[in-house]
């Protein structure tokens, strides 16, 4: 007699059975459900030879100290076969804080380089041409000003802003949900991100103006459905945004894209990224009418989830790592980051992001589970749950829309609130020992502290102050207060912000400066 | 008995605020009031509710490794504002190796990721009973 067995729910709440067959495909319609590869509704991937004919972007997401500093990481990471670059800002940088203001006291450098003006933007690029790299900056609130300098260093490199590619990310509505480098109200914010889109379709064609982020939902404890339903509801808010800014759909959507995370369940994190095209793709088509076949793809990046490595046993995470970094290539991701095994301590030394790099490397070059597309398409158990996730993110969906939109529901705080309740319950299981995490909860060991981590050096907040310092007494002033006044203005009539920003980056204004003027006129968001 | 007051805060600019809720909702829900500051507190804020709301110990929440700079800083603006008998505690991504600097500056435990809340509890109540 067999034993008797657990129940086994997944933390999306799907109930998982004993086993999957031909009874759970009755009624199974595989044109209307999976499709071709390349072909609606796109569930086995946007390519019709997927990784065949190219492989995800390998991008290794890199930053600290000072543009220096992180120049030099670039580059080493692009000498070991890394294919696109991806910047983190520090966090002054990324609320829009210029080094020397009171508020970025020990945050300098911290969790990513600093970046203050253009002076500091042409140090972390130098060296790098800008029209062979594509360059993911993670970046939102002040995206519009990053992006200016991209731009500005590019035209000083003599390369043509209709040749640069890559992506900001630019989704301020994961901001006040999940992350918390927003700087102004949603209203505000939604307008500049729209302007974004105007002014890319013109100037900067094949730039993606925005990387719709559910990886931080998840990273601040939501289920893999909630990512889902929270990350699509806020697509579907920038889309009508830009529909009502004047856009048409078809303008802006194919340089829409995604960024997921990578948990811990194998087969619910596949479903998820293969059910996530499958609900865009009718979203695109039904709801908005798109005509281009381009706008109704789900194209994404993912990293594997920070939130799942431990301090303990450090080097048990390379192995949680690299199984969320298979999940994300058998999903069809387009890009990819794996983590590094010392996050839960410190920033990732060469050495260890090294490791990461070379894991998504054995994966896509030693294992074989490139050969071919979707291999796990037509999977009993993996077709039922991309079927059962999908429902439960329709559900969430209409909720979402019968508060009246994403954007409504960030403000009453709905998505917070379900988050949060995710995330308790996510830690009482593990406390309750529901759920295993190996070295907090068991097979625990005794163990050294570890050694050898990175540190930023405290030296570069000085450094950093002493080079506004020098900036502000060497460029002309005049002229920057100029541009600035026209922000303002601009801020304040319908006409496209970013062109004023353009002219203000490259009078050497600063980051604080031109924040500080969008303040002025926009106010600032508090979380109550 | 009283109920323990604890402000639960997250200095500096950092928004990943999964941990401090999760601390939060843990010790109300072992019978402790909590008020959470939200992010982007400065020190003078922080020390400046712990003191107004009369609390009996702080909890810090920081992930950016601003630890160094922020957490003794608390401490201090707490012994200048009148409320340098009030604990404070630390939690986040902070290497081994800056504990015993916390410590000497007057942080009094230090969690890490993986911490279990019940430990949290446990010290958090050890601290008042024993100073009380």
């Amino acid at each position: 007699m067999e034993k008797e067995e657990k129940k086994v729910v997944l933390d999306s709440g799907i109930e998982v059975k004993t086993v999957y067959g031909p009874q759970d495909f009755l009624g199974f319609d595989y044109k209307e459900k999976l499709g071709e590869p390349g072909q609606y509704p796109y569930t086995r991937g946007i390519q019709p030879n997927m990784y065949r004919g190219k492989l995800w972007t390998m991008r290794q997401y890199a930053g600290f100290g000072t543009a220096r500093e992180t120049n030099a990481r670039f580059r080493y990471l692009l000498e070991q076969g890394q294919m696109g670059l991806s910047v983190a800002f520090d966090l002054p940088t990324q609320i829009g804080y210029d080094s020397d203001h009171e508020l970025a006291r020990g945050e300098v450098g911290k969790v990513g380089v600093a970046v203050d003006s253009l002076l500091d933007m042409e140090e972390l690029f130098a060296g790098i041409p800008l029209d062979k790299v594509s360059t993911s900056m993670t970046i939102n609130a002040p995206a519009a000003v990053l992006l200016a300098m991209y731009i500005a260093v590019a035209k000083k490199q003599g390369i043509d802003p209709q040749n640069l590619s890559g992506t900001i990310q630019n989704d301020i509505l994961k901001e006040y949900v999940a992350r918390g480098t927003y700087i102004f109200p949603p209203e505000p914010s939604m307008r500049i991100i729209t302007d974004i889109f105007a002014f890319c379709k013109k100037e900067v064609p094949k730039w993606n103006t925005i990387s719709i982020s559910g990886y931080h939902i998840r990273e601040a404890g939501s289920t893999a459905v909630q990512e889902l339903a929270f990350t699509l509801a806020n697509g579907i808010a920038y889309v009508e945004a830009a529909i009502k800014a004047g856009l048409t759909v078809d303008e802006f959507a194919p340089r829409l894209s995604f960024f997921f995370n990578a948990h811990l369940n194998f087969f619910e994190e596949i479903a998820k990224f293969r059910a996530a095209r499958r609900i865009w793709a009718k979203i695109m088509k039904e709801r908005f009418g798109a005509q281009n076949p381009k706008s109704l793809l789900l194209r994404f990046h993912t990293q594997t989830a920070g939130c799942t490595l431990t301090a303990q046993q450090p080097k048990v995470n390379l192995l949680r790592v690299a199984f969320q970094a298979l999940m994300a290539v058998l999903g069809g991701t387009q890009s990819l980051h794996t983590n590094s095994y010392d996050e839960a301590l410190c920033l990732p030394t060469d050495e260890s992001a090294l490791l990461a790099l070379r894991t998504q490397q054995v994966i896509a070059y030693e294992i074989g589970v490139t050969d071919t597309v979707d291999p796990l398409g037509g999977s009993y158990y993996l077709e039922s749950l991309t079927d059962a996730l999908e429902e439960k993110v329709w559900e969430y969906l209409q909720k979402i829309d019968d508060m009246g939109g994403a954007v409504e529901s960030v403000k009453n705080g709905f998505m917070r609130r379900e988050i949060e309740k995710s995330s308790y319950e996510y830690q009482r299981a593990i406390e309750k020992g529901e759920k295993t995490v190996i070295g907090v909860n068991r097979f625990v060991i005794e163990e050294e502290p570890p050694r050898d981590l990175l540190r930023v050096n405290p030296e570069i907040e000085k450094v950093q102050r002493e080079k506004l310092q020098k900036l502000r007494a060497n460029r002309d002033n005049e002229r920057v207060e100029k541009t600035l006044e026209r922000i303002r203005e601009v801020a304040q009539s319908k006409d496209n912000l970013i062109y004023p920003i353009l002219e203000a980056v490259e009078a050497y204004a600063t980051l604080g400066e031109i924040c500080g003027a969008l303040r002025e006129v926009f106010g600032e968001y508090h979380q109550d | 008995m009283r109920k323990i007051r604890v402000l639960i805060a997250k200095p500096g600019l950092d928004g990943h605020d999964r941990g401090a809720k999760v601390i939060a909702q843990a010790l109300r829900d072992a019978g402790m009031e909590v008020i959470y500051t939200g992010i982007r507190q400065t020190p003078e804020q922080i020390a400046k509710a712990a003191v107004e709301e009369d609390v009996d110990v702080v909890g810090l929440s920081c992930l950016s490794g601003a630890h160094n700079e922020l957490f003794p800083r608390v401490v201090e603006c707490l012994k200048e504002m009148g409320g340098g008998d009030i604990p404070v505690i630390g939690g986040g991504i902070i290497p081994h190796e800056d504990r015993a600097y916390l410590k000497e500056k007057g942080i009094k435990a230090i969690f890490g990721p993986g911490s279990l809340t019940a430990d949290v509890v446990k010290v958090i109540q050890e601290l008042v009973w024993k100073e009380g």
